[in-house]
Protein backbone atom coordinates (compact mmCIF):
# COMPACT_ATOMS: atom_id res chain seq x y z
CA UNK A 1 0.00 0.00 0.00
CA UNK A 2 1.27 3.45 -0.88
CA UNK A 3 1.36 6.20 1.72
CA UNK A 4 0.76 9.93 1.68
CA UNK A 5 3.75 11.95 0.48
CA UNK A 6 5.77 13.98 2.97
CA UNK A 7 4.26 17.12 1.48
CA UNK A 8 1.61 19.72 2.20
CA UNK A 9 -2.00 18.96 1.33
CA UNK A 10 -5.34 20.64 1.89
CA UNK A 11 -8.86 19.63 2.71
CA UNK A 12 -10.87 19.47 -0.50
CA UNK A 13 -14.01 21.58 -0.83
CA UNK A 14 -16.25 21.39 -3.92
CA UNK A 15 -16.22 25.20 -4.20
CA UNK A 16 -12.51 25.00 -5.05
CA UNK A 17 -12.76 22.27 -7.68
CA UNK A 18 -12.52 24.49 -10.75
CA UNK A 19 -9.58 26.48 -9.37
CA UNK A 20 -7.80 23.29 -8.32
CA UNK A 21 -8.08 21.84 -11.81
CA UNK A 22 -6.25 24.86 -13.19
CA UNK A 23 -3.60 25.48 -10.58
CA UNK A 24 -3.11 22.63 -8.14
CA UNK A 25 -0.08 20.83 -9.43
CA UNK A 26 1.83 21.94 -6.34
CA UNK A 27 -0.59 20.39 -3.82
CA UNK A 28 0.83 17.23 -2.28
CA UNK A 29 -2.50 15.53 -1.53
CA UNK A 30 -6.16 16.18 -0.83
CA UNK A 31 -8.12 15.07 2.19
CA UNK A 32 -11.88 14.52 2.06
CA UNK A 33 -14.43 13.83 4.75
CA UNK A 34 -15.65 10.32 4.10
CA UNK A 35 -19.26 11.04 5.04
CA UNK A 36 -19.60 13.60 2.23
CA UNK A 37 -19.01 10.84 -0.33
CA UNK A 38 -21.52 8.33 0.96
CA UNK A 39 -24.24 9.26 -1.50
CA UNK A 40 -24.75 6.83 -4.38
CA UNK A 41 -23.47 9.04 -7.20
CA UNK A 42 -23.55 12.49 -8.75
CA UNK A 43 -21.18 15.45 -8.59
CA UNK A 44 -19.31 14.49 -5.36
CA UNK A 45 -18.15 11.20 -6.85
CA UNK A 46 -17.39 12.79 -10.22
CA UNK A 47 -15.14 15.34 -8.50
CA UNK A 48 -13.44 12.82 -6.23
CA UNK A 49 -12.83 10.51 -9.18
CA UNK A 50 -11.16 13.38 -11.04
CA UNK A 51 -9.04 14.32 -8.00
CA UNK A 52 -8.09 10.70 -7.37
CA UNK A 53 -6.68 10.47 -10.89
CA UNK A 54 -4.21 13.31 -10.22
CA UNK A 55 -3.46 13.35 -6.49
CA UNK A 56 -2.90 11.16 -3.45
CA UNK A 57 -6.06 11.05 -1.34
CA UNK A 58 -6.52 10.96 2.42
CA UNK A 59 -9.93 9.71 3.56
CA UNK A 60 -10.85 11.30 6.88
CA UNK A 61 -13.86 10.00 8.78
CA UNK A 62 -15.87 12.09 11.21
CA UNK A 63 -18.75 9.73 12.02
CA UNK A 64 -17.44 6.41 13.33
CA UNK A 65 -17.76 7.34 17.02
CA UNK A 66 -14.69 5.34 17.97
CA UNK A 67 -14.83 6.73 21.49
CA UNK A 68 -18.46 5.76 21.99
CA UNK A 69 -19.59 3.13 24.46
CA UNK A 70 -21.55 0.93 22.11
CA UNK A 71 -20.35 -1.26 19.25
CA UNK A 72 -19.36 0.47 16.03
CA UNK A 73 -22.05 1.01 13.38
CA UNK A 74 -21.63 -1.96 11.02
CA UNK A 75 -23.47 -0.18 8.22
CA UNK A 76 -21.12 2.77 8.50
CA UNK A 77 -18.06 0.52 8.46
CA UNK A 78 -19.44 -1.12 5.32
CA UNK A 79 -19.90 2.29 3.69
CA UNK A 80 -16.31 3.19 4.56
CA UNK A 81 -15.06 -0.11 3.16
CA UNK A 82 -16.92 0.53 -0.08
CA UNK A 83 -15.36 4.01 -0.39
CA UNK A 84 -11.90 2.63 0.31
CA UNK A 85 -12.35 -0.15 -2.24
CA UNK A 86 -13.52 2.37 -4.82
CA UNK A 87 -10.95 5.13 -4.33
CA UNK A 88 -7.99 3.29 -2.76
CA UNK A 89 -6.96 6.28 -0.63
CA UNK A 90 -3.37 6.45 0.62
CA UNK A 91 -4.62 6.98 4.18
CA UNK A 92 -7.69 6.53 6.36
CA UNK A 93 -7.99 8.43 9.62
CA UNK A 94 -10.58 9.02 12.35
CA UNK A 95 -10.84 10.73 15.70
CA UNK A 96 -10.39 9.93 19.37
CA UNK A 97 -13.92 11.13 20.09
CA UNK A 98 -17.52 10.00 19.98
CA UNK A 99 -20.36 11.36 17.88
CA UNK A 100 -23.27 8.93 18.13
CA UNK A 101 -25.36 7.80 21.06
CA UNK A 102 -27.70 4.91 20.52
CA UNK A 103 -29.31 5.51 17.15
CA UNK A 104 -28.76 9.27 17.30
CA UNK A 105 -25.96 10.97 15.41
CA UNK A 106 -24.86 14.14 17.22
CA UNK A 107 -22.69 15.63 14.47
CA UNK A 108 -19.85 16.76 16.73
CA UNK A 109 -16.59 15.27 18.00
CA UNK A 110 -17.34 14.80 21.69
CA UNK A 111 -14.75 14.21 24.43
CA UNK A 112 -14.34 11.14 26.61
CA UNK A 113 -12.67 10.38 29.94
CA UNK A 114 -9.36 8.54 29.71
CA UNK A 115 -9.62 5.45 31.92
CA UNK A 116 -8.68 1.79 31.75
CA UNK A 117 -12.25 1.08 30.71
CA UNK A 118 -12.34 3.59 27.84
CA UNK A 119 -8.84 2.54 26.74
CA UNK A 120 -10.09 -1.01 26.30
CA UNK A 121 -13.19 0.16 24.45
CA UNK A 122 -11.27 2.39 22.05
CA UNK A 123 -8.69 -0.34 21.37
CA UNK A 124 -11.51 -2.80 20.57
CA UNK A 125 -13.03 -0.25 18.22
CA UNK A 126 -9.74 0.51 16.46
CA UNK A 127 -9.16 -3.23 16.06
CA UNK A 128 -12.64 -3.56 14.57
CA UNK A 129 -12.04 -0.68 12.14
CA UNK A 130 -8.71 -2.02 10.96
CA UNK A 131 -10.18 -5.48 10.50
CA UNK A 132 -13.26 -4.24 8.64
CA UNK A 133 -11.26 -1.93 6.38
CA UNK A 134 -8.36 -4.30 5.88
CA UNK A 135 -5.80 -1.62 6.59
CA UNK A 136 -4.01 0.34 9.28
CA UNK A 137 -5.74 3.53 10.34
CA UNK A 138 -4.54 6.78 11.89
CA UNK A 139 -6.20 8.05 15.08
CA UNK A 140 -6.32 11.82 15.68
CA UNK A 141 -5.78 13.61 18.99
CA UNK A 142 -8.80 15.76 19.90
CA UNK A 143 -9.24 19.43 20.69
CA UNK A 144 -11.06 19.62 24.02
CA UNK A 145 -12.36 22.36 26.26
CA UNK A 146 -13.36 20.26 29.29
CA UNK A 147 -11.65 17.76 31.59
CA UNK A 148 -13.09 14.74 33.43
CA UNK A 149 -12.52 13.97 37.08
CA UNK A 150 -12.62 10.25 36.32
CA UNK A 151 -9.70 10.43 33.86
CA UNK A 152 -6.69 8.52 35.14
CA UNK A 153 -4.50 8.41 32.03
CA UNK A 154 -2.84 11.43 30.37
CA UNK A 155 -4.02 11.89 26.79
CA UNK A 156 -0.60 11.27 25.25
CA UNK A 157 -0.22 8.03 27.20
CA UNK A 158 -3.75 7.04 26.19
CA UNK A 159 -2.96 7.56 22.49
CA UNK A 160 0.44 5.86 22.80
CA UNK A 161 -1.11 2.81 24.38
CA UNK A 162 -3.84 2.58 21.72
CA UNK A 163 -1.19 2.73 19.03
CA UNK A 164 0.95 0.13 20.80
CA UNK A 165 -1.92 -2.30 21.37
CA UNK A 166 -3.65 -1.98 17.99
CA UNK A 167 -0.79 -1.09 15.69
CA UNK A 168 -2.66 1.98 14.45
CA UNK A 169 -0.79 5.10 13.47
CA UNK A 170 -1.52 8.53 14.89
CA UNK A 171 -2.65 11.74 13.25
CA UNK A 172 -1.04 14.59 15.15
CA UNK A 173 -3.26 17.67 14.96
CA UNK A 174 -1.00 20.46 16.18
CA UNK A 175 -3.82 22.98 16.23
CA UNK A 176 -5.72 20.60 18.51
CA UNK A 177 -2.65 20.29 20.75
CA UNK A 178 -2.44 24.06 21.00
CA UNK A 179 -6.19 24.50 21.56
CA UNK A 180 -6.37 21.85 24.28
CA UNK A 181 -3.23 23.02 26.05
CA UNK A 182 -4.44 26.60 26.00
CA UNK A 183 -7.88 25.58 27.29
CA UNK A 184 -6.44 23.46 30.09
CA UNK A 185 -3.67 26.00 30.87
CA UNK A 186 -0.96 23.44 30.16
CA UNK A 187 2.19 23.50 28.01
CA UNK A 188 1.75 22.32 24.41
CA UNK A 189 5.51 21.69 24.16
CA UNK A 190 5.33 19.25 27.06
CA UNK A 191 2.55 17.40 25.24
CA UNK A 192 4.54 17.33 22.01
CA UNK A 193 7.70 16.25 23.83
CA UNK A 194 5.87 13.16 25.10
CA UNK A 195 3.98 12.41 21.89
CA UNK A 196 5.09 9.14 20.20
CA UNK A 197 6.32 10.81 17.02
CA UNK A 198 7.40 7.52 15.46
CA UNK A 199 3.70 6.66 15.14
CA UNK A 200 2.73 9.88 13.35
CA UNK A 201 1.51 9.25 9.79
CA UNK A 202 0.04 12.70 9.19
CA UNK A 203 -0.05 16.16 10.74
CA UNK A 204 -3.05 18.46 10.74
CA UNK A 205 -2.94 22.26 10.91
CA UNK A 206 -6.00 24.48 11.07
CA UNK A 207 -7.46 27.68 12.41
CA UNK A 208 -9.24 28.20 15.71
CA UNK A 209 -11.54 30.76 17.26
CA UNK A 210 -11.39 32.32 20.72
CA UNK A 211 -13.82 33.38 23.43
CA UNK A 212 -13.07 35.04 26.75
CA UNK A 213 -13.63 33.24 30.04
CA UNK A 214 -12.81 34.68 33.49
CA UNK A 215 -9.69 32.52 33.69
CA UNK A 216 -8.52 33.43 30.19
CA UNK A 217 -9.23 32.53 26.58
CA UNK A 218 -11.29 29.54 25.53
CA UNK A 219 -10.18 28.29 22.12
CA UNK A 220 -12.47 26.41 19.76
CA UNK A 221 -11.18 24.49 16.74
CA UNK A 222 -13.51 26.04 14.18
CA UNK A 223 -11.29 25.52 11.10
CA UNK A 224 -12.65 28.80 9.81
CA UNK A 225 -9.52 30.98 9.67
CA UNK A 226 -5.80 30.85 8.85
CA UNK A 227 -3.49 28.71 10.97
CA UNK A 228 -2.46 30.77 14.00
CA UNK A 229 1.16 31.89 14.37
CA UNK A 230 1.84 29.90 17.59
CA UNK A 231 0.63 26.77 15.78
CA UNK A 232 3.00 27.45 12.89
CA UNK A 233 5.82 27.79 15.41
CA UNK A 234 4.98 24.50 17.09
CA UNK A 235 4.72 22.84 13.68
CA UNK A 236 8.14 24.07 12.62
CA UNK A 237 9.60 22.79 15.88
CA UNK A 238 8.05 19.36 15.33
CA UNK A 239 9.31 19.14 11.74
CA UNK A 240 12.79 20.22 12.84
CA UNK A 241 12.73 17.44 15.41
CA UNK A 242 11.17 14.52 13.47
CA UNK A 243 11.65 15.40 9.80
CA UNK A 244 8.97 15.84 7.15
CA UNK A 245 5.53 14.30 7.48
CA UNK A 246 2.40 14.53 5.31
CA UNK A 247 0.82 17.80 6.48
CA UNK A 248 -2.75 18.90 5.93
CA UNK A 249 -4.20 22.40 6.20
CA UNK A 250 -7.86 22.14 7.25
CA UNK A 251 -10.31 24.92 6.44
CA UNK A 252 -13.92 23.79 6.77
CA UNK A 253 -15.97 26.93 7.54
CA UNK A 254 -16.04 30.48 6.14
CA UNK A 255 -14.15 29.14 3.15
CA UNK A 256 -11.62 31.48 1.54
CA UNK A 257 -10.93 31.67 -2.17
CA UNK A 258 -8.58 28.98 -3.38
CA UNK A 259 -5.43 31.15 -3.52
CA UNK A 260 -5.71 31.88 0.21
CA UNK A 261 -5.92 28.19 1.09
CA UNK A 262 -3.18 27.33 -1.39
CA UNK A 263 -0.96 29.95 0.27
CA UNK A 264 -1.45 28.20 3.62
CA UNK A 265 -0.31 24.96 2.00
CA UNK A 266 2.67 26.78 0.50
CA UNK A 267 3.65 27.97 3.96
CA UNK A 268 3.51 24.42 5.30
CA UNK A 269 5.50 23.19 2.30
CA UNK A 270 8.16 25.84 2.92
CA UNK A 271 8.56 24.59 6.48
CA UNK A 272 8.80 21.00 5.25
CA UNK A 273 11.36 22.01 2.61
CA UNK A 274 13.38 23.93 5.17
CA UNK A 275 13.44 21.08 7.68
CA UNK A 276 11.53 23.21 10.13
CA UNK A 277 13.67 26.23 9.37
CA UNK A 278 11.32 27.72 6.77
CA UNK A 279 9.11 29.56 9.20
CA UNK A 280 10.74 32.97 9.02
CA UNK A 281 11.06 32.84 5.25
CA UNK A 282 7.41 31.92 4.77
CA UNK A 283 5.97 34.33 7.28
CA UNK B 1 -18.29 12.42 44.13
CA UNK B 2 -19.30 12.01 47.74
CA UNK B 3 -19.41 8.79 49.70
CA UNK B 4 -16.85 6.97 47.59
CA UNK B 5 -19.49 6.13 45.00
CA UNK B 6 -17.87 4.86 41.82
CA UNK B 7 -17.94 7.29 38.94
CA UNK B 8 -20.16 6.13 36.09
CA UNK B 9 -18.85 3.77 33.52
CA UNK B 10 -18.70 4.75 29.87
CA UNK B 11 -22.23 3.77 28.70
CA UNK B 12 -23.74 5.78 31.51
CA UNK B 13 -21.32 8.65 30.91
CA UNK B 14 -22.19 8.95 27.23
CA UNK B 15 -25.92 8.64 27.96
CA UNK B 16 -25.75 11.47 30.49
CA UNK B 17 -23.54 13.58 28.24
CA UNK B 18 -26.00 13.12 25.34
CA UNK B 19 -28.92 14.01 27.62
CA UNK B 20 -27.03 17.06 28.84
CA UNK B 21 -26.63 18.31 25.28
CA UNK B 22 -30.42 18.79 25.37
CA UNK B 23 -31.16 19.73 28.98
CA UNK B 24 -27.90 21.42 29.97
CA UNK B 25 -27.31 19.20 33.01
CA UNK B 26 -23.57 18.63 33.33
CA UNK B 27 -22.39 15.05 32.74
CA UNK B 28 -20.80 13.46 35.82
CA UNK B 29 -17.15 14.25 36.32
CA UNK B 30 -17.05 17.05 33.75
CA UNK B 31 -14.75 19.76 35.04
CA UNK B 32 -12.11 22.28 34.06
CA UNK B 33 -8.93 23.81 35.40
CA UNK B 34 -11.21 26.41 37.00
CA UNK B 35 -14.14 24.11 37.90
CA UNK B 36 -16.66 26.94 38.08
CA UNK B 37 -16.21 27.36 34.32
CA UNK B 38 -17.38 23.81 33.61
CA UNK B 39 -20.91 24.78 32.60
CA UNK B 40 -19.67 27.52 30.27
CA UNK B 41 -17.30 25.06 28.63
CA UNK B 42 -19.92 22.31 28.32
CA UNK B 43 -22.10 24.88 26.55
CA UNK B 44 -19.54 24.91 23.72
CA UNK B 45 -20.45 21.30 22.93
CA UNK B 46 -24.18 22.00 23.26
CA UNK B 47 -23.78 24.88 20.86
CA UNK B 48 -21.60 22.94 18.40
CA UNK B 49 -24.13 20.12 18.15
CA UNK B 50 -27.02 22.51 17.59
CA UNK B 51 -25.19 24.74 15.09
CA UNK B 52 -23.78 21.80 13.17
CA UNK B 53 -27.24 20.34 12.64
CA UNK B 54 -28.84 23.72 11.90
CA UNK B 55 -26.18 24.43 9.28
CA UNK B 56 -26.69 21.00 7.73
CA UNK B 57 -30.40 21.70 7.44
CA UNK B 58 -29.78 25.18 6.05
CA UNK B 59 -27.60 23.73 3.30
CA UNK B 60 -30.33 21.31 2.25
CA UNK B 61 -33.32 23.70 2.49
CA UNK B 62 -32.13 27.07 1.14
CA UNK B 63 -35.57 28.24 -0.04
CA UNK B 64 -37.22 27.38 3.29
CA UNK B 65 -34.43 29.41 4.88
CA UNK B 66 -35.02 32.34 2.56
CA UNK B 67 -38.79 32.27 3.06
CA UNK B 68 -38.55 32.11 6.86
CA UNK B 69 -35.66 34.51 7.26
CA UNK B 70 -32.42 33.65 9.04
CA UNK B 71 -33.57 34.06 12.65
CA UNK B 72 -36.85 32.22 12.27
CA UNK B 73 -35.21 29.46 10.24
CA UNK B 74 -32.51 28.85 12.83
CA UNK B 75 -35.02 28.80 15.68
CA UNK B 76 -37.21 26.36 13.78
CA UNK B 77 -34.23 24.22 12.76
CA UNK B 78 -33.06 24.04 16.36
CA UNK B 79 -36.42 22.61 17.43
CA UNK B 80 -36.41 20.18 14.51
CA UNK B 81 -32.85 19.04 15.25
CA UNK B 82 -33.66 18.38 18.89
CA UNK B 83 -36.79 16.40 18.06
CA UNK B 84 -35.55 14.66 14.89
CA UNK B 85 -31.92 13.79 15.50
CA UNK B 86 -30.15 12.23 12.51
CA UNK B 87 -30.15 8.43 12.65
CA UNK B 88 -26.95 8.11 10.63
CA UNK B 89 -23.59 9.87 10.33
CA UNK B 90 -24.47 10.38 6.67
CA UNK B 91 -26.33 13.68 6.73
CA UNK B 92 -26.84 13.83 2.96
CA UNK B 93 -30.46 12.72 3.23
CA UNK B 94 -31.29 14.00 6.71
CA UNK B 95 -34.42 16.14 6.68
CA UNK B 96 -36.93 13.73 5.13
CA UNK B 97 -39.16 14.48 8.12
CA UNK B 98 -38.99 18.25 7.71
CA UNK B 99 -42.12 18.57 5.48
CA UNK B 100 -44.25 16.74 8.03
CA UNK B 101 -42.68 18.76 10.84
CA UNK B 102 -43.49 22.05 9.10
CA UNK B 103 -47.11 20.97 8.58
CA UNK B 104 -47.58 20.58 12.32
CA UNK B 105 -45.28 23.35 13.62
CA UNK B 106 -47.79 25.73 15.25
CA UNK B 107 -45.96 29.00 14.46
CA UNK B 108 -46.24 28.14 10.74
CA UNK B 109 -49.86 27.01 10.70
CA UNK B 110 -50.79 29.92 8.42
CA UNK B 111 -48.24 28.85 5.78
CA UNK B 112 -49.19 25.34 4.69
CA UNK B 113 -47.30 25.63 1.37
CA UNK B 114 -43.98 25.48 3.21
CA UNK B 115 -44.23 21.70 3.56
CA UNK B 116 -44.46 21.40 -0.23
CA UNK B 117 -41.41 23.63 -0.66
CA UNK B 118 -39.56 21.35 1.75
CA UNK B 119 -40.69 18.31 -0.27
CA UNK B 120 -39.15 19.86 -3.38
CA UNK B 121 -35.89 20.67 -1.60
CA UNK B 122 -35.63 17.20 -0.06
CA UNK B 123 -36.28 15.59 -3.45
CA UNK B 124 -33.57 17.78 -5.00
CA UNK B 125 -31.12 16.48 -2.41
CA UNK B 126 -32.03 12.90 -3.25
CA UNK B 127 -31.63 13.63 -6.96
CA UNK B 128 -28.25 15.32 -6.42
CA UNK B 129 -26.86 12.20 -4.74
CA UNK B 130 -28.75 9.57 -6.78
CA UNK B 131 -26.79 6.77 -8.41
CA UNK B 132 -25.05 7.34 -11.73
CA UNK B 133 -26.48 5.61 -14.80
CA UNK B 134 -25.34 5.98 -18.43
CA UNK B 135 -27.81 7.97 -20.55
CA UNK B 136 -29.77 6.31 -23.30
CA UNK B 137 -28.35 6.99 -26.74
CA UNK B 138 -30.93 8.06 -29.32
CA UNK B 139 -29.65 5.37 -31.69
CA UNK B 140 -30.91 2.76 -29.24
CA UNK B 141 -34.47 3.75 -30.12
CA UNK B 142 -34.08 3.36 -33.86
CA UNK B 143 -36.58 0.87 -35.20
CA UNK B 144 -37.96 0.06 -31.77
CA UNK B 145 -41.58 -1.13 -31.50
CA UNK B 146 -43.27 1.44 -29.18
CA UNK B 147 -45.82 -1.13 -28.01
CA UNK B 148 -42.99 -3.21 -26.56
CA UNK B 149 -40.38 -0.53 -25.83
CA UNK B 150 -39.84 0.26 -22.17
CA UNK B 151 -37.89 3.39 -21.38
CA UNK B 152 -35.93 3.41 -18.13
CA UNK B 153 -35.80 6.51 -15.96
CA UNK B 154 -32.66 7.71 -14.23
CA UNK B 155 -32.89 7.08 -10.46
CA UNK B 156 -32.86 10.86 -9.85
CA UNK B 157 -36.20 11.36 -11.63
CA UNK B 158 -39.09 12.16 -9.27
CA UNK B 159 -42.63 13.43 -9.76
CA UNK B 160 -44.14 15.29 -6.81
CA UNK B 161 -47.86 16.04 -6.78
CA UNK B 162 -48.20 19.10 -4.58
CA UNK B 163 -51.30 20.74 -3.14
CA UNK B 164 -49.85 24.25 -3.35
CA UNK B 165 -48.16 26.36 -6.08
CA UNK B 166 -44.85 25.29 -4.60
CA UNK B 167 -42.91 25.01 -7.85
CA UNK B 168 -43.77 28.64 -8.67
CA UNK B 169 -42.82 29.80 -5.19
CA UNK B 170 -39.62 27.74 -5.25
CA UNK B 171 -38.62 29.20 -8.62
CA UNK B 172 -39.37 32.77 -7.51
CA UNK B 173 -37.15 32.35 -4.47
CA UNK B 174 -33.93 31.34 -6.15
CA UNK B 175 -30.88 33.46 -5.30
CA UNK B 176 -31.01 36.88 -6.91
CA UNK B 177 -34.67 36.65 -7.86
CA UNK B 178 -37.47 38.84 -6.64
CA UNK B 179 -39.89 36.56 -4.81
CA UNK B 180 -42.80 38.21 -6.61
CA UNK B 181 -46.23 36.82 -5.93
CA UNK B 182 -48.96 36.65 -4.91
CA UNK B 183 -49.37 33.00 -5.86
CA UNK B 184 -53.03 32.06 -6.29
CA UNK B 185 -53.97 28.74 -4.71
CA UNK B 186 -53.33 25.95 -7.22
CA UNK B 187 -52.06 22.42 -7.12
CA UNK B 188 -48.78 21.88 -9.00
CA UNK B 189 -46.84 18.83 -10.08
CA UNK B 190 -43.06 19.00 -9.95
CA UNK B 191 -40.64 17.11 -12.17
CA UNK B 192 -37.25 16.84 -10.51
CA UNK B 193 -34.18 15.24 -12.02
CA UNK B 194 -30.42 15.56 -12.18
CA UNK B 195 -29.15 16.49 -15.62
CA UNK B 196 -25.86 15.60 -17.25
CA UNK B 197 -24.20 18.75 -15.83
CA UNK B 198 -25.21 17.67 -12.30
CA UNK B 199 -27.76 20.49 -12.06
CA UNK B 200 -31.09 19.60 -10.45
CA UNK B 201 -33.78 21.71 -12.14
CA UNK B 202 -37.38 21.77 -10.91
CA UNK B 203 -40.17 22.09 -13.48
CA UNK B 204 -43.94 22.30 -13.20
CA UNK B 205 -45.48 19.74 -15.54
CA UNK B 206 -49.03 19.07 -16.65
CA UNK B 207 -51.17 16.03 -15.88
CA UNK B 208 -50.29 14.25 -19.13
CA UNK B 209 -46.52 14.57 -18.63
CA UNK B 210 -46.89 13.51 -15.01
CA UNK B 211 -48.92 10.43 -15.91
CA UNK B 212 -46.42 9.49 -18.61
CA UNK B 213 -43.38 9.74 -16.32
CA UNK B 214 -45.14 7.86 -13.56
CA UNK B 215 -46.16 5.12 -16.00
CA UNK B 216 -42.57 4.80 -17.25
CA UNK B 217 -41.48 4.53 -13.64
CA UNK B 218 -43.72 1.51 -13.17
CA UNK B 219 -42.18 -0.16 -16.20
CA UNK B 220 -45.08 0.37 -18.60
CA UNK B 221 -44.25 0.07 -22.32
CA UNK B 222 -44.13 3.38 -24.16
CA UNK B 223 -47.49 2.93 -25.91
CA UNK B 224 -49.25 2.09 -22.66
CA UNK B 225 -47.58 5.05 -20.91
CA UNK B 226 -48.69 7.40 -23.69
CA UNK B 227 -52.23 6.01 -23.38
CA UNK B 228 -52.27 6.77 -19.65
CA UNK B 229 -50.99 10.27 -20.40
CA UNK B 230 -53.80 10.83 -22.92
CA UNK B 231 -56.32 9.59 -20.36
CA UNK B 232 -55.00 12.09 -17.82
CA UNK B 233 -54.86 14.89 -20.40
CA UNK B 234 -56.80 14.49 -23.65
CA UNK B 235 -54.76 14.99 -26.83
CA UNK B 236 -51.51 14.88 -24.84
CA UNK B 237 -48.41 14.84 -27.04
CA UNK B 238 -45.73 12.67 -25.39
CA UNK B 239 -42.89 13.83 -27.60
CA UNK B 240 -41.85 17.07 -25.81
CA UNK B 241 -41.47 15.44 -22.39
CA UNK B 242 -39.61 12.48 -23.89
CA UNK B 243 -37.21 14.81 -25.68
CA UNK B 244 -36.74 16.79 -22.51
CA UNK B 245 -35.99 13.65 -20.49
CA UNK B 246 -33.56 12.36 -23.07
CA UNK B 247 -31.72 15.68 -23.37
CA UNK B 248 -31.31 15.74 -19.60
CA UNK B 249 -29.89 12.23 -19.52
CA UNK B 250 -32.94 11.13 -17.56
CA UNK B 251 -33.62 8.20 -19.88
CA UNK B 252 -30.94 5.63 -19.27
CA UNK B 253 -29.33 2.68 -20.92
CA UNK B 254 -31.18 -0.52 -20.03
CA UNK B 255 -29.89 -3.32 -17.93
CA UNK B 256 -28.08 -1.32 -15.28
CA UNK B 257 -30.86 -0.30 -12.91
CA UNK B 258 -31.64 -1.90 -9.61
CA UNK B 259 -34.44 0.27 -8.34
CA UNK B 260 -37.16 -0.13 -10.96
CA UNK B 261 -40.47 -1.63 -10.01
CA UNK B 262 -40.55 -5.04 -11.65
CA UNK B 263 -43.26 -5.55 -14.24
CA UNK B 264 -45.98 -7.79 -12.88
CA UNK B 265 -46.33 -9.60 -16.22
CA UNK B 266 -42.97 -9.31 -17.95
CA UNK B 267 -42.84 -9.89 -21.65
CA UNK B 268 -39.75 -11.89 -22.51
CA UNK B 269 -37.12 -9.71 -24.03
CA UNK B 270 -39.27 -6.61 -23.88
CA UNK B 271 -38.28 -5.07 -20.56
CA UNK B 272 -34.99 -3.25 -20.87
CA UNK B 273 -35.09 -2.14 -17.25
CA UNK B 274 -34.69 -5.58 -15.76
CA UNK B 275 -31.44 -7.24 -14.64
Amino acid sequence: MTVLPNAAGVGFKPQHFAAIRETAARIGFFEVHAENYMGAGGLPHAQLTALRADFPISLHGVGLSIGGAGPLDADHLARLRALIDRYQPESFSEHLAWSSHGAEYLNDLLPLPYTGETLAIVCDHVDAVQQALGRRMLLENPATCVLFAQSTIPEVDFLSEISRRTGCGLLLDINNVFVSASNHRTDPRAYLADFPMDRVGEIHLGGHDSEDLPSGPLLIDTHGSPVADPVWTLYAEVIARIGPRPTLVEWDNDLPDWPVLAAEADRAQAILDGGGQGLARAS
Amino acid sequence: MAGGRALPAHPDFTARFAAGLRDGILPPGLTAKMPDEAARRFAVYRNNVAIGLIDALAARFPVIRRLLGEDFFRAMARVFAETHRPRSPVLLDWGADLPGFLETFPPLAAHPYLADIARIEHARGLAFHAADRPPLLPAALAGADPSRLRLCLHPSVQVLRLAHPAVSIWAANQPGRDPGGPFPPAAETALILRDTRFDVPVAAIGPGDAALVEALRTGAPLTAAAHRAATAQPAHDPQPILVRLMQAGALITPGRTDDETPDPQPEPGACPCSE
